[in-house]
């Protein structure tokens, strides 16, 4: 954005961010993307009985370049990984992942050759949700949280920039995921 | 189309109009539009309207089954205004029980995570000392890890436990933003005490045995529990109601005692 670059930070750029941040938590828009099981129970999330429109979110976007969150529904087989990292990387910023279910979270109980043990190997996830598969109850109670996330909103100007640099600081400091071990491996 | 892969667009034109008897008079050709069935027109699908009233109403007869929805029950769930429903037998978060005493149930035995199928638990036993004792027996679970991005909420691991130490609760809201704090360890899996407990550790009940505990013979603290708890750490938050619980406890006995003899 232009008008970013040079504004400065004060009151009134806090007060864009504080709106901006509530117009996002009110509409995200999940891209349409199942990979397993859960994929099922996050359909239920759309339908009448739990009705994600009572959240702003009841269009899954079949373009990624039009939706803000991804939910991870299902295991991630290293052939898919790939693909669901391209998804990613299509959708426009700003952006959020939920990883649903315990398979995309960490593996879960596909300890194998097969499955990349917890989607953060290769997205940034934001939220992750226990549950094999979680009921739509415990994916909106998730999205309730990653909204509570959301609505604190999104830094511009010298904001954006004095994230950022935290941002990378943290995650240089961080344990990379393939170095976890113990329960977290 | 049949046999050829792209269509003359005259040849389309054509046939959509054409009755159905010149497709017999050209197979070779076959000549249908895409999606169209053989010697069935489009147009010949839609009703005509039968009436002057039927006419009028048509274009909006399709709102039928919303105005009709408009009178029928919400099916919708208010989930986060209303708590939502789950069966009794529901299996939600893990919980470690205790004893009407306040002594835990586990025994630190390992049969839960030998049972899980995706290695969710994670346990480390430990012997009961008379200083510290957790547990009724010889051992306890000094460490007690669950990772809730393994566990599938299978419930094996409750079938497993010898002592019912292991069961669960209707819980089910676990989403958080790292993978460390989805490991649950023994402080959050660990019972909350109920009123009349005495928070462990401290000694069995006089002259009990493991069994005795399993058995229920074990209701409440009693008065040397109290005592000891008291002496070792005084400024224990459970002490006050465990007096309480112990005192009615030792008046029950008595009570049983007298009309027994």
């Amino acid at each position: 954005m232009s008008f970013d670059e040079k504004s400065p930070a004060g009151f009134a750029l806090a007060k864009v961010e504080d709106f901006v941040g509530w117009a996002h938590s009110a509409s995200l828009w999940p891209v349409t993307m199942g990979l397993a099981c859960c994929a099922i129970e996050m359909m239920a999330f759309g339908t009448p009985r739990f009705d994600g429109s009572r959240f702003g979110m009841e269009v899954f976007r079949a373009s990624p370049r039009q939706a803000d969150l991804m939910i991870v529904s299902g295991r991630v087989s290293h052939k898919m990984a790939p693909v669901v990292r391209t998804v990613y990387d299509q959708m426009a910023d700003p952006k959020w992942v939920i990883s649903m279910g315990v398979c995309a979270s960490s593996g879960g109980m596909f300890n194998n050759y097969a499955i990349v043990q917890g989607v953060d190997h290769v997205l940034p996830v934001d939220i992750y949700l226990p549950g094999c598969p979680p009921r739509p109850e415990m994916l909106i109670h998730a999205i309730l949280e990653l909204q509570k996330h959301v609505i604190k909103g999104q830094a511009f100007g010298p904001h954006r920039k004095e994230i950022a640099r935290k941002a990378e600081e943290a995650a240089l400091n961080a344990t990379p995921t393939h170095e976890m071990k113990g329960l977290l491996a | 189309m049949s046999d050829e892969t792209t269509p003359m667009p005259h040849e389309r034109g054509g046939t959509d109009k054409q009755p159905a008897s010149s497709d017999v008079a050209k197979p070779a050709r076959g000549g249908q539009g895409i999606g169209e069935v053989k010697g069935v027109h489009a147009a010949s699908l839609i009703p005509e309207p039968k009436n002057a009233v039927e006419a009028l109403v048509a274009p909006v007869a399709g709102f039928g089954v919303t105005m009709a929805t408009l009178f029928k029950p919400v099916v919708t769930e208010q989930y986060p205004r209303e708590k939502a429903p789950v069966e009794p037998r529901y299996h939600g978060r893990h919980q470690l029980n205790r004893y009407p005493d306040g002594l835990e149930k586990c025994i630190g035995c390992e049969l839960c995570a030998w049972a899980c199928p995706a290695d969710a638990i994670y346990v480390e036993g430990a012997s009961n000392t008379p200083e510290a004792q957790y547990s009724p027996g010889e051992r306890y679970g000094r460490v007690y890890q669950i990772n809730y991005l393994r566990c599938i909420f299978c419930g094996l691991c409750i079938e497993a436990c010898p002592t019912r130490a292991l069961t669960m609760t209707n819980e089910f809201e676990l989403a958080d933003q790292t993978r460390e704090k989805l490991i649950f360890t023994k402080d959050d899996l660990l019972a909350p005490l109920r009123e009349g407990m005495l928070a462990a550790p401290h000694p069995m009940a006089e002259g009990t045995t493991d069994g005795s505990y399993y058995q229920g013979e074990v209701t409440g603290p009693t008065a040397d529990e109290v005592e000891w708890v008291r002496r070792n750490r005084p400024d224990e938050p459970s002490l006050e109601s465990a007096t309480a619980a112990a005192k009615r406890g030792s008046a029950r006995s008595e009570g049983s005692a007298g009309a027994a003899s």
